[in-house]
């Protein structure tokens, strides 16, 4: 590192816009290993997306999205988050979000073998980020 | 010589096809532009999509890996994107030849996955196996659709039906300039894109990328994201070059139609003066042959 920096630039991007762009001092977020927070200075590292809260820390405060699917490229100075899905509260619909919650879980209660275990669960987890994300 | 009667007529319709054919350039003009907006802002995803794959591919090597090896037996998958609806000149015609005239392949050994009606339509008439048809897509393409493609491709690609899969669609390089383009999405190839990914990778940073969790499941699942973004990039694209072509289309046809109601426009003028000649001499006639 150049300098002894407290920030760094993190870059969000969908197939459909740029979703955020700016200066911040963390990042935390779930991915395929577990929760985990990005500070300035990370060692370079690509890491999967699972459905989770995505807490970002700017200079200012700390604003929050639910992030659900995509990878996310950690270089020392900066950070990419390509994502599929990822919305702010004020986009998410909490009904919808809760009618999915309560799909999935019956679909994990009733299950069978025909069921998509994993189809279910991410389900499930993307009904609880979004719900999360708005209280 | 036409009548009168008959000159006006033509030139009449010919004036109110006119009138049709600018409404349809207005209107392709502003969806060109708004599907030219959503081309532009998708654009920097996929080149970090690019990137980052060709970051993994040169990290990875030449591993064994499903969607990197080549030369398995099955059939070959193309998806043909093109449009739903016609009067946008050799727009659809152009996509469609890159698989009719194709050098090496043969009828028998593709499978058709027809995005949007037109090329279909084609295909199906020079007898094409047209394994799905998602014509609605193009009508508002979204991320999901890709995704949805990608992952029925993909099936059909893991149980051995199809061992490659292409991408025929229409690249939008500007208002004027639209290149019909065939894309191999998988396998993916690795020598390329490796050599260009290392380069890039030396340049911007030293220390060497890290995978969590480890190179291969990165790539099982990072892999079905960027054929979903190429297909996706094809999408955009695509509906921006039809615009952009029936634009184009559009804009001729009313230029013609303008030459033609100004050559009917003399003719009609050459037509009266002649009817009025005519009858002056007529009257003439008549008079003298009183007197």
């Amino acid at each position: 590192m150049s300098e002894e920096n407290k920030g760094y630039m993190l870059r969000i991007v969908t197939p459909e816009r740029i979703f955020y762009e700016g200066e911040v001092e963390m990042v935390e977020m779930n991915t395929t290993e577990g929760q985990i927070g990005v500070l300035p200075g990370h060692i370079p590292l690509t890491v999967i997306v699972k459905p989770g809260i995505l807490l970002i820390t700017e200079a200012e405060g700390v604003k929050e999205a639910a992030l659900h699917s995509g990878f996310a490229e950690i270089l020392p100075d900066r950070m990419t988050i390509l994502a599929e899905i990822v919305e702010w509260p004020a986009e998410i619909d909490l009904d919808r979000a809760e009618a999915a919650l309560h799909r999935a879980q019956e679909r994990l209660a009733n299950r069978d073998s025909q069921t998509d275990l994993a189809r279910a669960e991410t389900a499930l987890q993307r009904a609880i980020a979004r719900i999360e994300v708005l209280k | 010589m036409a009548s009168m009667r008959d000159i006006k007529r033509r030139r009449s319709s010919i004036q109110s096809t006119q009138q049709i054919t600018k409404a349809m350039k207005l209107v392709s003009t502003v969806k060109l532009q708004r599907a030219r907006a959503g081309a532009e802002r998708s654009k920097s995803y996929f080149s970090c999509m690019y990137d980052t794959m060709n970051s993994i591919l040169a990290r990875v090597g030449h591993v064994e890996h499903k969607y990197l090896m080549p030369g398995r037996t099955g059939k070959k998958a193309v998806i043909l994107i093109t449009s739903n609806r016609g009067l946008a000149g050799g727009y659809n015609n152009n996509v469609a030849k890159l698989i009719t005239r194709h050098e090496t392949w043969k009828k028998e050994e593709l499978l058709i996955y027809a995005i949007g009606n037109k090329g279909r339509d084609i295909l199906a008439r020079s007898g094409y196996e047209i394994k799905e048809e998602l014509p609605e897509v193009m009508e508002q393409p979204a991320y999901a659709d890709a995704m949805y493609l990608t992952q029925r491709l993909l099936e059909s690609f893991e149980n051995g039906e199809i061992s490659e899969i292409y991408l025929a669609y229409t690249a939008f390089k500007n208002t004027v300039s639209h290149i019909p383009t065939l894309v191999k999405l998988l396998p993916v190839e690795q020598e390329e894109g490796a050599g260009q990914g290392q380069e890039k990778e030396n340049a911007g940073d030293e220390a060497p990328m890290n995978f969590e969790p480890g190179d291969e499941e990165a790539l099982d699942l990072i892999i079905p994201k960027y054929v979903a973004s190429l297909i996706y990039g094809g999408l955009v694209e695509a509906l921006a070059s039809e615009n952009g072509a029936r634009m184009q289309a559009m804009d001729n046809a009313t230029n013609n139609a303008e030459e033609l109601i100004d050559d009917l426009g003399l003719l009609y003028n050459r037509a009266r003066q002649g009817s009025i000649t005519q009858e002056l001499t007529e009257i003439i006639a008549g008079a003298s042959a009183i007197q």
